[in-house]
């Protein structure tokens, strides 16, 4: 199979254009979108006190058995 | 340490060390007389004496230690102290290799000292042996952290860091020993790299396998730093080592690719390990550690997500601006330098999150050196940032390219930003590791931290004027159409700015071996505080993690 240089050039210029675009057009509105603030702020917060240990569920179980709740 | 692993952990790791010695004899047996054999007795020796530091703990009683109260530290304050040893090694390469430019009577005529020989011992041995070991540190503690979640086991990480040391140990024995692909930054051969293949597969599976066990639902912004980091160097690092070995019994080995081809591979590989390997797990660092130490939630979190993006994307395409005026072709060369232009956006988005975090902290970050550290890094970052997107720039790159600007902007980056947030992070960690109550000196702290900034101030204006200098005078003809200097001409005006590097390195040098010697006495001899919180109960007490009044 040969694929000449200008079919990769056309490809890179047109597509490769149009799909960074939509990427970054998604991730500034994930990134900004007004109802995810307050599950941000928790994830900012979330480190500043991270020394206590793993979780534990209520009973004393390990909740690393189970997958992610 | 060892005793800490199950009876079944120990048996286990005996395997893998067995093995690995096995292979090693095979490699020193086959390898007969050529530098591949020197390598398999290296490989031996490594993995015999891992065999028996294990065997020795063999017999010793079951761990009671409770996994489920507390996080798995052992192989970070491990990985802590193997990074600050290649710290002292790779900077002391480092002044070594500078002083040969200055003084070239200091390669005392061996092979194995020369300037082409030791000079990757250096780069080696500071990115991937100090950068590389601190990342993988650092990375184990805050993957547990953020998680709120154990390692899901204890062999593991152990092979990681082990098995990237190794494969640092056989790069750099190999360099002194004249064994390299000629690949800036992807020097070690095939059989180096094949190894290196599986410690970071295994790495990002032990990654992945945290992250399914956390109990936090959202994934911290670091862990996609330091994720980045372990799956794009995978990636880079398999496609750009793709070659032929020669002969499976030797050490030599042939590219996949040749000409234009082979040096677009290398710079797409070579400008991504700055993005990848120095850069996004370092601000994975940042980003848990300035938050942390400074005790305020990162400023804009959103925009920590947008400038993630930004550099993931962005940065695989800038490697192309390595090889303007080229045979590369021209709209390639283009691409690479509008990507690089526009890399500002997402790495000045990162600096100044860092800094507005610290704003109305500015009290602490004159107080506490740690910080310091940490802040002067996100300025550097900024800046060499700047400068690398500046370089990028075609016209600009004719002036400096194959001068010593490039090695000063790569110093800026290295020193200034790499160096000084790895430092502040392993200031940040020591007494959180070892459970000591506070750092051993802070006054060694405060040395350290002006001795870095000095030297990488003297390091950095000594190669920018000394590269813009190489190439002004490079490009400067006489009226009759000639050039004006010989390259000794320009040499002998590069010497006082040759002295003047060496000197800042050593600075930087002395730094590193205070701030060694600072975590080691931070563990010796400091008292031990009994922390409230993650102490590892016996499971047999049955004692509750954490103390009845929370």
């Amino acid at each position: 199979m040969d694929i000449p240089h200008e079919w990769f050039v056309g490809f890179s210029k047109s597509f490769g254009l149009f799909y960074l675009i939509a990427l970054s057009v998604g991730i500034t509105a994930y990134a900004f979108w007004p109802s995810l603030g307050n599950r941000f702020d928790k994830a900012a917060k979330s480190i500043l006190d991270d020394e206590d240990g793993p979780a534990r569920g209520d009973d004393g179980s390990d909740p690393e058995d189970e997958p992610c709740r | 340490m060892m005793s800490n692993l199950t009876r079944a952990e120990r048996a286990n790791a005996m395997v893998i060390a067995g093995t690995g010695a096995f292979i090693g004899l095979v490699m020193a047996a086959a390898g007969r007389g050529d530098p591949m054999g020197a390598h398999g007795w290296i490989v031996l020796a490594f993995c015999g004496a891992l065999f028996f530091v294990v065997g020795s703990a063999y017999e010793d009683p079951e761990p009671t230690q409770d996994r489920t109260a507390s996080y798995y530290d052992d192989p970070t304050k491990v990985g802590i102290l193997i990074a600050l040893f290649w710290a002292v090694v790779g900077m002391g390469m480092g002044v070594w290799v500078a002083s040969q430019l200055a003084w070239p009577d200091l390669r005392f005529d061996a092979a194995w000292s020369s300037f082409g020989r030791i000079r990757p011992v250096h780069t080696s041995g500071v990115i991937f042996g100090f950068g590389g070991n601190a990342l993988i540190a650092t990375s184990f503690h805050i993957m547990q952290r953020t998680c709120r979640a154990r390692m899901p086991d204890q062999v593991t990480p152990w092979f990681v860091l082990l098995g990237f040391n190794l494969f640092c140990i056989v790069a750099s024995s190999g360099y002194l020993m004249g064994v390299t692909q000629s690949k800036e930054y992807a020097e070690p051969e095939w059989y180096a790299d094949l190894w290196l293949v599986v410690v970071w597969v295994v790495y990002f599976v032990l990654y992945i396998r945290t992250l399914a066990r956390r109990n936090e639902p959202h994934i911290y912004v670091a862990n996609w730093y330091y994720l980045a980091f372990i799956l794009v160097v995978a990636v880079l690092h398999i496609v750009n080592n793709l070659a032929v070995p020669a002969s499976l019994t030797g050490a030599k080995s042939y590219s996949a690719f040749a000409g234009v081809q082979d040096a677009m591979t290398q710079w797409w590989y070579g400008h991504n390990a700055v993005a990848f390997f120095l850069t996004s797990g370092f601000l994975g660092m940042l980003y848990y550690f300035l938050p942390k130490r400074a005790e305020r939630p990162i400023y804009s979190y959103r925009l920590s997500i947008l400038s993630f993006w930004g550099i993931t994307f962005f940065y695989i395409w800038a490697g192309s601006h390595h090889l303007h005026y080229t045979a590369l072709p021209h709209w390639v060369q283009t691409l690479g330098m509008t990507f690089s232009v526009m890399l500002l956006v997402p790495s000045w988005a990162s600096a100044g999150n860092a800094l507005m975090t610290l704003n109305g902290a500015w009290h602490k970050v004159r107080d506490d050196a740690t910080l310091r550290f940490m802040m002067v890094a996100a300025v550097f970052y900024g800046l060499s940032t700047f400068e690398g997107s500046f370089m990028a720039i075609r016209p600009v790159n004719g002036l400096s390219h194959y001068t010593d600007w490039t090695v000063g902007h790569v110093h800026a980056g290295a020193m200034g930003w790499v160096a000084l947030i790895s430092f502040g992070s392993i200031y940040a960690l020591a007494p959180v590791l070892w459970r000591r109550e506070t750092i051993y000196s802070w006054k060694a702290v405060e040395w350290h931290f002006w001795l870095a900034l000095a030297g990488t101030v003297i390091y950095v204006f000594a190669m920018w004027n000394s590269g813009i200098t190489q190439g002004l005078m490079w490009r400067t003809y006489t009226e009759s159409g000639t050039l004006a200097y010989s390259f000794t001409d320009t040499l002998v005006a590069m010497h006082p700015y040759y002295v003047a590097r060496t000197f800042g390195g050593l600075l930087f040098l002395i730094g590193a071996c205070i701030g060694a010697w600072n975590v080691v006495m931070t563990i010796r001899r400091m008292p031990s505080e009994t922390p409230e919180r993650d102490y590892p109960t016996s499971s047999e007490s049955r004692e509750p993690a954490l103390p009845a009044a929370e």
